[in-house]
């Protein structure tokens, strides 16, 4: 379990899986189902290979995604 | 939405306006973010930002940001940041542009703008088409490429936009591409920081358009051609014209020290004012 | 309080009105006949601490003064026909966003460069229609130097009322005239409101039907939206609704319309029961006034009308005055553009043109002339 979340924010999402091909570790997958506005949004199906490199953040022209910032366990009580 | 699960730079948008009118995979949504990246390792404050822009795609970002923002007419957002930043240099002034917008209708405004070195920053979104009016070859369109009014390929050479404005004497000139917005995020912070005219030109993709008519269906496919074709200036340098054709040189062309406009004119005001108030600044606000 | 007399050129006493209207940005652009105000704002603004500059060409002049309105500035700008002709573009900007500024139009013979050194009426309608759509600004009409002076602080006033670009629509003749003027230590000056509602409640175009709305500057953390777009009380677009159109054209052409008969200004002599009334504005009333006091020492009846504030147009001024007239002469320096109007509102009475272009003022005698002829 990864103690941090990647969200899409759906109304925002285009569907342009711009996340899903430049993620460097492959985290998105491009869903196969149509949300109710007709977009394909992806999927962090492997949330557990990001690396919080944000990549995915500064390159979503919709501002769909959050990716929480790192958080220093000992601070996180 | 909850507010903590939302994209970290959603602070400084208009959120009543979203989603905003760009298509799926448009750059214009990536240049915004790498602004406000850039803006935040420049450590400007965001309360003085007022963001200018013309006419065309791109110059609809200013109208998704919560600040002061005018979006002007086609060509001339430097004309009006002129004033602005004359009038306040307080101001922080940065335009938003494309290519028709700055390359053609705005082209005298642009040059005299780095030539005056007034200390805006501009930054030109640069997908050589049309988008607005759906998919025209513009002043930066390569040469051969198809546009709606170039169906048999283009026949002009294109400008070099950033050497242009290097000539024209800009104090800081960088271009890059949305595939690159690390390196772009930084060359918007230093543009930033620059006291002077900055000029960023973002080759940027239309899939809509310029990817349709150019046999790049997706912006997948056309930021994967921008990073495969991008060859930093460095290289380049060392490289013939034919060695470079159809190549994107990116990286900084300028970032010098040279004296700034709105200063020039403070100093003026300084010297020759009489009545003991230089800054006249909000005169309009005093009266009767 | 002292005042000051000057023996200066119709072009100076604009530049003077504007520093005393607290006017403290130009961008300018050298053009004949106007010249002098960009040098002489050159000289004087930055004396009041006030920022002059020169643009690459007349649509950026008035760009930049846009800009610094909006930053908090009172700003003002002044060319001749051909630079006129390319700010219409701006014009059209100011009016839709709602931009208080100044334009000083010394009109020259034209079409095209036509005559750079001579003077004309010829942009008249231009400065009433010369950009596209519906709208309405207001232009005035100085004949002297003093009242080149006195107008443009005018101009200065009815901008920030109305928050709509205001045109002193002087000519060669003036602008180039040296008289005795009369300068004030101090003029009403109109300043800009502020809105009394803060950041989170102010709508920056929120406003009664024919009304407008308080306008804080850039950086005053009100975070405005500024569009030619037409757009809702937030100023966000909302270009493809068309009652929002309807809606913002209307109050931007009501806000002047409905306030004609406060804006407008005509001056008059003898109309009362005049059978001849003589209509003009700018350089030529000058004449026209000689003439119709001549035709009255030779017993002719006749009155006199100045128009000084020529948009909006004194409809219900000039039909109260000259309704009952018999004939009413326009005397204008082009080919009839306010003939035109003063035939609109007097459809009872017989209107006469005397035009008169090529560059030269009309002679009393010209205008007696056609006093006494009987075009029936």
């Amino acid at each position: 379990m990864v103690d941090f979340m990647i969200t899409v924010d759906e109304n925002l999402c285009k569907g342009c899986n711009i996340c899903t091909e430049f993620c460097p570790r492959k985290v998105y997958q491009e869903s196969g189902v149509l949300n109710k506005k007709g977009v394909h949004v992806p999927v962090p199906e492997n949330e557990d290979k990001c690396t919080q490199c944000q990549l995915c953040a500064l390159m979503c022209p919709d501002q769909a995604i959050k990716v929480d910032e790192k958080v220093d366990e000992k601070d996180d009580k | 939405m909850d507010e903590n699960r939302e994209n970290r730079f959603m602070k400084y948008l208009r959120k009543d306006r979203l989603p905003h009118i760009f298509c799926a995979g448009c750059g214009n949504g990536i240049v915004m973010n790498t602004f406000f990246n850039g803006m935040e390792m420049a450590e400007v404050d965001f309360e003085k930002v007022v963001m200018v822009s013309g006419i065309g795609c791109s110059s609809r970002i200013p109208g998704y940001v919560k600040c002061d923002s005018l979006h002007t007419t086609h060509g001339r957002p430097i004309s009006f940041a002129t004033g602005i930043k004359l009038a306040n240099p307080e101001n922080e002034v940065v335009v938003f542009t494309g290519d028709g917008d700055a390359a053609a209708i705005g082209g005298n405004h642009l040059i005299h703008g780095a030539r005056r070195n007034i200390n805006i920053t501009v930054i030109c979104i640069n997908n050589s088409i049309y988008g607005m009016t759906g998919g025209q070859i513009s002043p930066t369109s390569p040469k051969g490429s198809y546009g709606s009014t170039a169906p048999y390929g283009a026949l002009e050479r294109p400008f070099k936009l950033s050497e242009m404005v290097k000539a024209a004497g800009a104090t800081y000139v960088a271009r890059w591409t949305t595939a690159q917005p690390v390196q772009l995020s930084n060359a918007i912070k230093k543009a930033l920081k620059n006291k002077g005219f900055s000029f960023i030109e973002v080759m940027s993709q239309c899939p809509t358009y310029f990817g349709r008519k150019n046999k790049m269906r997706s912006p997948i496919e056309m930021l994967k051609w921008m990073k495969e074709e991008s060859i930093v200036k460095r290289r380049a340098d060392k490289l013939s014209a034919e060695e470079l054709e159809g190549k994107i040189i990116v990286g900084e062309f300028q970032n010098k020290e040279e004296p700034e406009f709105s200063d020039k004119v403070c100093q003026l005001l300084e010297a020759q004012c009489t009545t003991g108030k230089p800054s006249s600044t909000r005169s309009a606000f005093e009266g009767d | 309080m002292t005042s000051e007399d000057y023996f200066i050129q119709g072009n100076e006493a604009c530049a003077r009105g504007a520093i005393k209207a607290n006017c403290r940005f130009f961008a300018g652009y050298p053009i004949t006949p106007s010249t002098e105000i960009a040098e002489d704002m050159a000289v004087f603004l930055p004396r009041e601490g006030g920022t002059f500059v020169q643009m690459e060409d007349e649509i950026s002049t008035l760009g930049a003064v846009i800009g610094a309105v909006w930053a908090g500035m009172k700003g003002m700008t002044a060319t001749s026909g051909p630079g006129f002709s390319l700010m219409q573009e701006h014009i059209g900007y100011a009016v839709m966003t709602e931009t208080p500024l100044v334009i000083v139009n010394m009109q020259r013979g034209s079409p095209s460069t036509g005559q750079p050194t001579m003077a004309s009426q010829g942009d008249m309608m231009q400065a009433r229609w010369g950009s596209q759509g519906d709208y309405e600004i207001i232009a005035l009409s100085p004949s002297s130097v003093q009242e080149c002076f006195d107008f443009t602080v005018e101009a200065f006033n009815l901008a920030e009322k109305y928050r709509v670009p205001v045109m002193v629509m002087s000519d060669e003749n003036v602008g180039h005239m040296r008289e005795k003027i009369t300068i004030p230590e101090k003029v009403e000056v109109k300043a800009r409101s502020m809105p009394e509602e803060g950041p989170d409640t102010y709508l920056p175009y929120r406003a009664d039907p024919d009304g407008t709305s308080p306008m804080p500057a850039l950086g005053d953390g009100y975070k405005i939206h500024i569009t030619g777009l037409t757009h809702d009380e937030r100023g966000y677009p909302d270009a493809s609704n068309p009652q929002a159109h309807s809606k913002l054209v209307k109050r931007l052409c009501n806000k002047i319309r409905h306030h004609t008969n406060e804006i407008s200004r005509i001056k008059t002599e003898n109309v009362e029961d005049a059978e001849i009334i003589i209509i003009s504005y700018g350089a030529p009333s000058r004449s026209a006034l000689k003439a119709v006091r001549t035709a009255r020492d030779q017993g002719l009846n006749v009155g006199f009308i100045k128009i000084d504030v020529v948009w909006p147009f004194p409809e219900e001024m000039i039909q109260k005055a000259a309704g009952n007239a018999q004939r009413v002469i326009v005397v204008e320096m082009n080919l009839g553009q306010i003939f035109y109007e003063v035939q609109r509102v007097l459809p009872e009475v017989k209107v006469e043109l005397a035009p008169k272009i090529g560059g030269e003022m009309h002679l009393p005698e010209e205008i007696l002339k056609q006093i006494n002829s009987t075009k029936d």
